[in-house]
């Protein structure tokens, strides 16, 4: 266990180390450094200060160098717009981006699961049928089409709901959190919602597929023919094994949910790190773009280290080994 | 004679599948008896119903198959008239069944006490330490060493043959009155298969519980079971007592499945078979199922036979047998 | 008594005897209507968007044609000018709504399927060769696939348009990027399964030449999971540009697909001119659904583990 989990955290840091070199050489090598460092206001004079203040007349792999060594120790540029350091401003739009995203996952989980299981149990049932049709249209929305048609449904037609930005925050260890106050829950209730809506469809999918397949197995058999009930067949023995595979995929799907929130965060003017990231594409705020780049590559490796070293836990198999003693 | 009522009767049982493809007799009349403490071999090839008769014994017949004609009555109660409630209650508690894969059989995800537990506590409104002791018992009475250490481990954890041991023990543990037992050594080593056939013996002869061993393997019938019914394509074509068939096979079908055991042949010459194929349960042969691929067959074998009882505890469905 | 001989074993329980394998997919297929309804919608949307300039009231991006005193109207209006319908309103620039969207769904209908085709080209080569050659061959492209499968495809397609800049190419080349992975993996693992069984080994025997064991043996066979995996990641092309032209990222103004026409319309949507935006966004809709659809039911019938 031990081994293995230094075998992936190595890994990790390998992955890291070259996600981060390419997007160095992105750019120093394919952009134009000067322009994405310096900003585009600057005159000459100003350039060649910036170019020998960067360093970038320097080779190039010192200059990677002092890259790395600048952004290990959290150094990532100021931003041209905000003129603040680029790694503060992004820390400082990240909780509003995971909470967004948090919510979206909880809301796919506590529907997803059951609905598919539901879908699974009884596959050609009407309600089976329509949960898999639901799932299927879920599936084929683009996310940012849902989007306008919340807002022109709960906001444009009925006003029940604001169209934009987050509602009221609340301070949560020091982090600031809007699920707490009703009008935080106001304001999260459609981004979050679609956010939630492309995960959902897949759950139900993965759910139910995973029941059906569940549902042939001897063991299913065996224990019906022990007399346990249908509530312990399907809420004990079926659903520990599709969580399995399940609880992988939920974490894999974490960190796509917070890329998926860019688009979100654009429709409903969400104050987060992927509006702060379309944004500074259109600024062409370039340290931020780097800045947000490092970051979200960090927490993906991260996070795909975690899922690994969870799964392993969860599945007894990988976890003790085949000891087979008599 | 018959002091004591049968523990199980089967009456003109019959399965069917309605598949897209058409309907699947898998169990086309089949009848027979169990008394207390008797074990009865269910003898066939793969696709003959004996797997199908067990389930149906048990209930456990899903989609798209049904029983559709017979009366099964265990203990006196027929089992037609019980709904989903009753079922569950007579499942694994005067009824229990034995699976031929346990690797498969035992959730690979959950622990070995939990799994015994739960079938304990299915049945018995008892405390967890309580029914933990039971689970203690049972494995000590199938001879697992060290059942403290055993209960908390997954199946994985164990060999093929300890995965069985569980699973009898499982199958005991609520001292039912009928155990079945579907082809529950075909997936172990000889020598194991052995071992476990000589406790499955031992323990119900001393607890007097009633057994069905369904396989497809003579010689193990040979030496564990009471009496016998040799299936083929959904019916019963021959039973009778053990020793008595054996000796004296009277189905064509019977004959041939003994005269293909290596061990009876003279070594040096080719092995005897059966010629020809099982057929399809889809497209069987009009008449006696066996009537294409038997030597003996004449023309009055293409209206079914009718089971007849050509000597006292012998049942046999055939116009021209052997004997 | 008469004993008779024998008769043969009766022949094989299958009802209609041996059918072409086309004969029988096309069979399954169409079980699901919903999947005919899926290919029937597919059909109708790319007859529409190939012959666009034909079935188009008007040229939306030929200026002679647009009037500005038309722009904004709702759906079922008439021009001031011409008297023509306009069944689906005008945008901001007076442009026919309907018009828009057969052009703008023959550009997004065209980039999708051709990054689509690019990116399985590309992963097909790739995933053999991995397959073929096996060893380090292998682990590079397969670790490199593995890296890029674990982000999502939005942000690396973002960050590469960030650096590229706009055009028409170079979102065919971010789409083709995010793609190829999936054609990679997918072929490879067919070829592995494949380059195990007995043929490719007596092909080997033969001497035959490399190229003609893998295009002529393996390619075959890996083929059925790859129409599959396809035809989902058209629809997940077309979803993906029409995401980033959204965002201001993909295609220019001047050929703009289903993703810029509802861009361009989001900020008319408070203010309840929402055609501007809605219809786009459904025409868009009916294209993924309808691929998806398809795709489905092609994935039931292909799947062997589904079988039963």
């Amino acid at each position: 266990m031990l081994a293995f989990t230094i075998r992936r955290l190595g890994q990790s840091l390998f992955v890291l180390v070259v996600m981060a070199f390419l997007v160095f050489l992105g750019v120093y090598a394919i952009g134009n450094p000067i322009e994405l460092l310096v900003n585009p206001q600057a005159d000459d004079v100003e350039r060649a200060r910036a170019t020998a203040a960067l360093g970038l007349d320097k080779p190039f792999l010192e200059q990677f160098g002092i890259f790395i060594a600048r952004a290990a120790g959290g150094d990532l540029g100021r931003s041209f717009v905000y003129n603040i350091p680029a790694i503060q401003l992004i820390l400082d739009k990240l909780p509003a981006t995971l909470e967004l995203a948090a919510v979206a996952m909880v809301l796919a989980i506590a529907l997803g699961i059951p609905l598919g299981l539901l879908a699974g149990l009884k596959p050609h049932s009407f309600i089976g049928r329509s949960i898999m049709a639901g799932s299927i249209l879920g599936f084929s929305l683009p996310t940012f089409w849902v989007g306008l048609v919340l807002i022109m449904l709960f906001s444009v037609q009925l006003g029940w709901l604001p169209p934009n930005g987050r509602g009221e925050t609340v301070l949560l260890l020091g982090v600031p959190v809007s699920f707490l106050t009703l009008d935080g829950l106001a304001h999260l209730a459609m981004p979050a919602l679609n956010l939630a809506l492309f995960k959902l469809s897949l759950l139900i999918r993965l759910t139910r597929a995973g029941t059906r397949e569940a549902l042939l197995q001897d063991y299913v058999k065996f224990a019906r023919a022990k007399g346990l009930g249908p509530g312990r067949v399907i809420g004990v023995h079926v659903l520990k094994n599709i969580l399995i595979p399940i609880v992988t995929v939920i974490g894999l799907e974490l960190g796509s949910v917070i890329a998926f929130a860019i688009v979100t965060e654009s429709i409903f003017a969400w104050p987060g790190s992927g509006k702060l990231l379309i944004d500074s594409i259109n600024q062409l705020d370039r340290p931020v773009i780097v800045a947000y780049l490092l970051v979200t590559v960090t927490m993906f490796i991260v996070i795909n280290f975690v899922v690994d070293v969870l799964y392993s836990l969860l599945d007894p198999r990988v976890r003790l080994g085949t000891v087979a003693a008599h | 004679m018959t002091a004591s009522a049968a523990l199980l009767e089967v009456d003109g049982l019959r399965m069917h599948f309605f598949t897209k493809a058409g309907v699947v007799k898998a169990v086309d009349d089949v009848s027979f008896r169990v008394e207390r403490g008797r074990i009865l071999g269910l003898v066939g090839e793969s696709g003959s119903g004996k797997s199908m008769t067990g389930y149906s014994i048990m209930g456990l017949v899903d989609a798209p198959g049904r029983i559709v004609a017979g009366r099964i009555t265990l203990n006196g109660v027929d089992l037609a008239t019980l709904d989903d409630a009753a079922w569950r209650k007579l499942r694994g508690n005067r009824v229990a069944m034995i699976f031929q894969d346990p690797m498969m059989t035992l959730n690979p995800v959950l622990r070995i006490d939990t799994q015994m537990v739960e079938a304990v506590r299915a049945h018995h409104d008892v405390s967890r330490a309580s029914a933990l002791e039971r689970c203690r018992e049972a494995l000590a009475r199938v001879g697992i060493p060290s059942p403290d250490e055993r209960l908390r481990n997954y199946p994985h954890q164990f060999s093929g043959g300890m995965r069985q041991r569980v699973a009898i023990a499982i199958a005991l543990i609520n001292k039912p009155d009928l155990i079945i037992a579907d082809e529950p050594t075909t997936a172990l080593d000889v020598t194991i298969q052995g071992q476990i056939l000589f406790e499955m013996q031992r323990l119900c002869r001393e607890t007097g519980t009633g057994l069905i061993w369904i396989t497809h393997d003579l010689s193990v019938i040979s030496g564990l079971a009471d009496d016998v019914c040799v299936m083929y394509a959904g019916r019963i074509v021959e039973a009778g007592p053990v020793d008595d068939v054996l000796d004296r096979p009277m189905h064509p079908y019977t004959r041939g499945l003994l005269d293909s055991v290596p061990s009876r042949n003279t070594p040096g010459r080719p092995l005897a078979q059966i010629r020809g194929m099982t057929p399809s349960l889809l497209a069987l042969p009009e008449g006696c199922a066996f009537r294409e691929r038997c030597a003996r067959a004449v023309d009055e074998c293409r209206v079914a036979p009718a089971t007849r009882v050509p000597a006292a505890g012998r049942a046999l469905r055939c116009v021209n047998p052997v004997a | 008594m008469r004993v008779a001989t024998a008769e043969s074993p009766p022949p094989a329980a299958r009802a209609a005897g041996a059918e072409s394998p086309w004969r029988r997919f096309a069979a399954e297929f169409f079980e699901a209507r919903l999947a005919v309804l899926g290919l029937a919608l597919l059909v109708a949307l790319i007859a529409v968007a190939i012959a666009a300039p034909l079935v188009s009231p008007q040229n939306p991006y030929d200026l002679a044609q647009l009037d500005v005193l038309d722009s904004k109207l709702p759906p079922g209006e008439h021009s001031s000018t011409t008297g023509k319908t306009y069944w689906l309103g005008t945008d901001d620039q007076g442009r026919d709504m309907l018009s828009g969207i057969f052009y703008g769904l023959r550009i997004s209908l065209a980039v999708g399927v051709a990054s689509t085709v690019i990116a399985l080209a590309l992963g097909l080569v790739l995933g053999l060769a991995a397959a073929y050659f096996g060893g380090w061959v292998d682990a590079a492209i397969m670790r490199i696939a593995d890296i890029q499968l674990s982000f999502p495809a939005i942000l690396i397609a973002l960050i590469l348009l960030a650096v590229l800049g706009q055009g028409i190419d170079k979102i065919i080349a971010a789409l083709v990027t995010v793609q190829w992975a999936y054609y990679a993996r997918t072929v490879r693992s067919s070829a592995l399964v494949e380059r195990q069984k007995e043929y490719v080994e007596a092909a080997k025997v033969l001497a035959l030449s490399q190229r003609r064991i893998v295009f002529r043996h393996l390619l075959p066979n890996c083929l059925p999971p790859l129409i599959v995996v396809a035809t989902v990641q058209v629809a997940h092309a077309i979803s993906l540009e029409a995401t980033l032209s959204f965002l201001g990222l993909g295609l220019p103004i001047t050929e703009p697909s289903l993703g810029l026409l509802i861009a361009n319309g989001f900020q008319y949507l408070l203010s309840g001119k929402y055609w501007i935006s809605f219809y786009p966004g459904l025409a868009l809709l009916l294209t993924i659904v309808a691929i998806n659809l398809v795709a489905d039911q092609l994935r039931d019938i292909l799947n062997p583990r589904l079988k039963k």
